[in-house]
């Protein structure tokens, strides 16, 4: 008998990726592991297309794990947010497989690229199934998939200094998730079930307690450490700078992501109308982390000589948004957040693509290639690269008709909402601090000459590298102008998060 | 109520605090590593105190066997001595002062040790409890929840060990490892070879080493064990073997021709378990499905192919790890 | 509250303050220590430490191990501990054995890479070659920027 293979979608988002990985062991020339990561990657991209129709049109799909209702067995939960993530995970997954083929051939030696390609469908395993799943434990089990090959991957980069980064990524991340399991045990001891939605539908029945306090805030810390919000993000500079290009260009698009959804999920599912929420100001304490976040790493940024690095604090500037519309703590703000997060991951494919194309070309040692001076003179080497990463650039400042400007308008419009005019004021002002270090590297690419002895003759990226890297910044000008999709479905899913959790199993029962 | 086991409990918690503190002092890092497996068996006794039974069998086999042996090899490649710090580090104090203190806090509102009454002997609990014996057919509870009502962690929980695995094959699978036999065996191993009672006393241990992971293996059921117990008690077996015996003759018996493949199978045997109940109309991992008018019957089923996944992941990964590490030359 | 219920608090709580002073030893070896063999010993004993506080909120006073046994060979009901924190914690240890395993392997091509594993001297030796190759690559654009001043100069 053919199972009804839509009614068991849930489970597969992480299961095809899951068991694709061991069956990568099997083909370990290059070329057929990276066919079998794309066709894989394309799978799961469909399966997460039909998810999100599917939830579109009838609401949240909830699934029982092994036939064991909730909260006895695991229950896999896809609200819009949830399939929107799954979304962005798998469609940024195979974009950068279809472009990471060159860079890995040059940064990866030949015989560690099927292990590459498993890792990384791991990572998408991880990835895909923090998000679908409903249980707290689950999550964590996800997460440890999706840390472990990241700290492999980001271990693949050439250079001993990406040995190093891993290590710092290693402790940090694993200190991060013991603090999560810690307030997940906190949270069992005093509610008794693990279910994400049980354990809200206890804290709404009990008065506060100080061990659920204790709990949230441990929580809270370890989610920190992985989303690397200010000051715990000293882990992601280096991890994203010596790591290879293809894999910085997924992990900054996809894991920092999945980790705010994780935080997203914890603030309004798990402490959904809990009184908890009522009586301490949670969302708030974000907001000072946040614009410090924003202020402090753009500045780093600005003195960096390092490209992937300068992009890297820029990523935890930027990161520092997304917090800032949780923070609001309104559906608009945390729609604003959502569309940030969703455009981010966009703008960011596409600037570290662009960086793997000069590197690609460039060609000196690892950290050489990503030094600003070996950028002069890239404007006439590598028009196409340059110019995407132009584009790409004012993007993330936030210029008008770029999906930038989007995400800016609809956090200013939610900091309006409160009467937050000095967090506006604030907004803009960092947005014209990233004005500064995106203009370095522009000055130095069109305005510069060559360095002497380097070579200085028309060399564009293959077709291969360019295609996914203009199809990121097609998106980043499409959903730019027309903004419907992206803010209709951040403003769908962030009014779901703010309905109040009744019942298990997608409150069905 | 002061009982009995309470004085125990506190005896062993003043052992381990006691460890602890000490393997924060020493700077011998081969005396860290000792006090690390102290710690770990340690520890295990409470889990047994505690009624943990499987818990500490895991924690007995990992933390003392296989972490103390992967550390023991990882000094061997680099350096046993820790340099003494310039300084006091401070910041670190207070970041652990203010954890601890907040942690503390959030123990006032706990339910006090060994309460029937507090909040998880719950109506979760109690199913599993009282029906997890009918609904699976298996008597050991923390067998049918691992590996039924919770088996999609343990689907994961395989994956992590298996990305362990890969990461590793990464990181120093490299040219410098060698798989044919040319590598000069360790100084250390030679000299094991020499003491008769090392060598009489592991002959006698190693085959019964390795019948009893099969033990652990199929009566994980019944008794503690499971499919990963008994793995890495397998991988003890053949690990015991290449320390006293014969590196070369251990690692040209798991060859990574053999264990990588196998490393790859378990996950898809206990994953294509999954798959295979959909095709008998269940949900992902609902192995009633498996037979229809005997659900338990299923459940044993499907308990037993996901748990002999795990076995043969396990104990692949584990071997692997041993002669990854101990393959590389020290640079 | 009273010096009984004081006392009754206490007994009920130690082992929960032990798990507590457990984790957080772990937890100051692994980010005050330099050596980075020693803090993947720390997270170790900080990750041992948490899945002892797991095992410890199981246990019932009076309870037995969660293996059925049969009822009719016991008089009188039998009170099982809880399942569900060992389920949670053989999950952990697993994942703990494969971090440490990761981590150490890491350490070893660390060693390999910069010839030290303690943080200092890494820190160091990075900041040295920083250092060299900032000087490197300013020499070469104030050398390319003088090129080009002195052809649109000839120009």
């Amino acid at each position: 008998m053919l199972p009804d293979l839509p009614l068991h979608l849930p489970p597969l988002h992480l299961a095809v990726p899951l068991m694709a990985a061991p069956v990568g062991v099997l083909w370990r020339r290059p070329v057929l592991a990276w066919g079998w990561a794309a066709v894989v990657s394309a799978v799961t991209l469909l399966m997460a297309v039909t998810t999100l129709v599917t939830v579109l049109g009838h609401g949240p799909v909830s699934y029982a794990v092994g036939n064991w209702p909730a909260p006895w067995g695991i229950e896999l939960k896809l609200d819009i947010l949830s399939a929107l993530m799954l979304v962005l995970i798998n469609g940024i997954g195979l974009l950068t497989v279809l472009y990471g083929r060159a860079s890995v051939q040059s940064e990866i030696q030949a015989s560690h690229q099927y292990l590459y390609y498993i890792c990384y469908l791991l990572a998408l395993a991880g990835l895909s199934g923090m998000v679908i799943t409903g249980d707290a434990f689950n999550l964590f089990v996800c997460l440890e998939i999706s840390s472990l090959s990241s700290y492999a991957l980001i271990a693949m980069g050439k250079g001993r200094k990406a040995l190093t980064a891993a290590y710092n990524y290693l402790v940090l991340g694993t200190i991060g998730a013991t603090f999560y399991i810690i307030g997940v045990g906190m949270l069992y001891m005093v509610t008794g079930t693990l279910n994400m939605a049980d354990i809200a539908l206890h804290m709404q029945a009990a008065p506060v307690n100080r061990t659920e306090v204790v709990a949230i805030a441990f929580l809270l810390v370890g989610i920190g450490l992985k989303l690397a919000l200010f000051p715990l993000h000293k882990w992601l500079p280096n991890a994203y700078a010596h790591a290879p290009t293809a894999v910085t260009t997924f992990l900054a698009s996809t894991a920092t992501k999945v980790s705010l959804y994780i935080l997203i999920r914890v603030f309004f599912t798990v402490l959904n109308g809990a009184p908890l929420l009522a009586s301490h100001l949670w969302a708030e304490m974000l907001v000072p982390f946040a614009i410090a976040g924003m202020f402090s790493a753009s500045l780093v940024a600005i003195f960096q000589t390092n490209i992937k690095k300068m992009l890297a604090y820029s990523s935890v500037a930027q990161i520092g948004y997304m917090a800032l519309g949780l923070g609001f703590g309104t559906v608009n703000g945390l729609a604003a957040g959502i569309i940030h997060m969703i455009n981010h991951a966009m703008i960011k494919g596409a600037l570290f693509m662009a960086v793997g194309c000069a590197v690609l070309r460039i060609g000196t040692s690892a950290s050489g290639a990503v030094r600003v001076e070996s950028w002069q003179g890239l404007g006439r080497r590598m028009p196409l690269t340059m110019f995407a990463f132009v584009l790409a650039g004012l993007s993330l400042i936030g210029v008008p008709l770029t999906t930038g400007f989007v995400s800016k308008w609809y956090l200013m419009m939610a900091a309006f909402e409160k009467g937050w005019w000095l967090v506006a004021v604030l907004i803009v002002l960092s947005s014209l601090l990233a004005v500064v270090y995106i203009w370095r590297v522009v000055e130095a690419a069109y305005l510069r000459p060559a360095l002497p002895g380097s070579d200085t003759s028309r060399c564009e990226a293959p077709l291969s590298m360019l295609l996914p890297l203009y199809l990121l910044v097609a998106a980043n000008i499409w959903f730019g102008i027309d903004t419907r999709f992206t803010v209709d479905l951040a403003q769908a899913a962030a009014s779901a998060l703010f309905q109040p959790v009744t019942g298990l199993n997608g409150g069905a029962q | 109520m002061i009982t009995m086991v309470t004085l125990i409990d506190l005896v062993l918690f003043t052992l381990l605090g006691i460890t602890a503190i000490a393997m924060l002092r020493i700077r011998d890092l081969f005396a860290v590593v000792m006090l690390s497996g102290i710690y770990s068996l340690v520890s295990a006794v409470i889990f047994t105190d505690l009624d943990a039974v499987d818990v500490a069998f895991t924690e007995a086999s990992v933390g003392a066997g296989i972490s103390t042996i992967l550390m023991l090899g990882t000094l061997a490649l680099t350096s046993t001595k820790e340099k003494t710090p310039r300084r006091q580090s401070w910041g670190a104090l207070l970041i652990v002062l203010v954890t601890g203190a907040a942690l503390m806090y959030g123990t006032v509102d706990m339910p006090a040790f060994g309460d029937a009454a507090s909040p998880i002997n719950s109506p979760v609990t109690d199913r599993y409890i009282t029906a997890s014996g009918e609904e699976t057919g298996v008597p050991n509870i923390v067998t049918s929840v691992l590996a039924s009502y919770r088996g999609y962690d343990t689907m994961g929980e395989t994956t992590v060990i298996f990305t362990a695995a890969i990461a590793v094959l990464i990181l120093l699978g490299s040219a410098r490892t060698t798989d044919a036999p040319v590598t000069p065996r360790p100084a250390t191993t030679r000299s094991l070879e020499l003491r008769p009672i090392l060598r009489a006393g592991a002959k006698l241990l190693i085959g019964p080493i390795l019948l009893f992971a099969f033990y652990v293996q199929f009566h994980g059921d019944f008794g503690p064990g499971g499919g990963f117990q008994a793995g890495v008690i397998f991988a003890a077996g053949v690990i015991l073997y290449a320390l006293i015996f014969d590196m070369d003759r251990a690692r040209a018996l798991f060859r990574p021709a053999v264990t990588r493949p196998l490393i790859a199978l378990g996950v898809l045997i206990y994953a294509g378990t999954g798959i295979a109940t959909l095709f008998f109309g269940g949900n992902f991992l609902g192995y009633s499905a498996f037979n229809p008018h005997h659900p338990a019957h299923g459940q044993e089923l499907g308990i037993f192919l996901v748990e002999l996944g795990v076995g043969i992941t396990v104990s692949n990964v584990m071997m692997t790890l041993f002669f990854t590490f101990c393959g590389r030359r020290r640079p | 509250m009273s010096w009984t219920s004081l006392i009754d608090h206490a007994i009920g709580h130690y082992n929960y303050w032990v798990c507590v002073v457990l984790m957080m030893l772990g937890f100051y070896i692994v980010i005050a220590s330099g050596n980075l063999i020693k803090k993947i010993i720390g997270l170790n004993l900080f990750q041992t430490a948490v899945i002892m506080f797991y095992i410890s909120m199981g246990k019932i006073d009076g309870g037995t191990a969660p293996i059925l046994v049969d009822p009719e060979k016991v008089s009188g009901p039998v009170v099982y501990t809880n399942p569900l924190p060992s389920v949670l914690m053989l999950t952990a240890i697993v994942v703990g054995v494969a971090t440490s395993a990761l981590g150490l392997a890491l350490v070893v091509r660390i060693k390999e890479a910069y010839g030290s594993i303690e943080e200092d001297e890494i820190l160091a030796a990075d900041r040295a070659s920083d250092a060299k190759e900032q000087a490197q690559y300013a020499a070469s654009a104030a050398q390319a920027a003088k090129t080009e001043a002195a052809q649109q100069g000839h120009a």
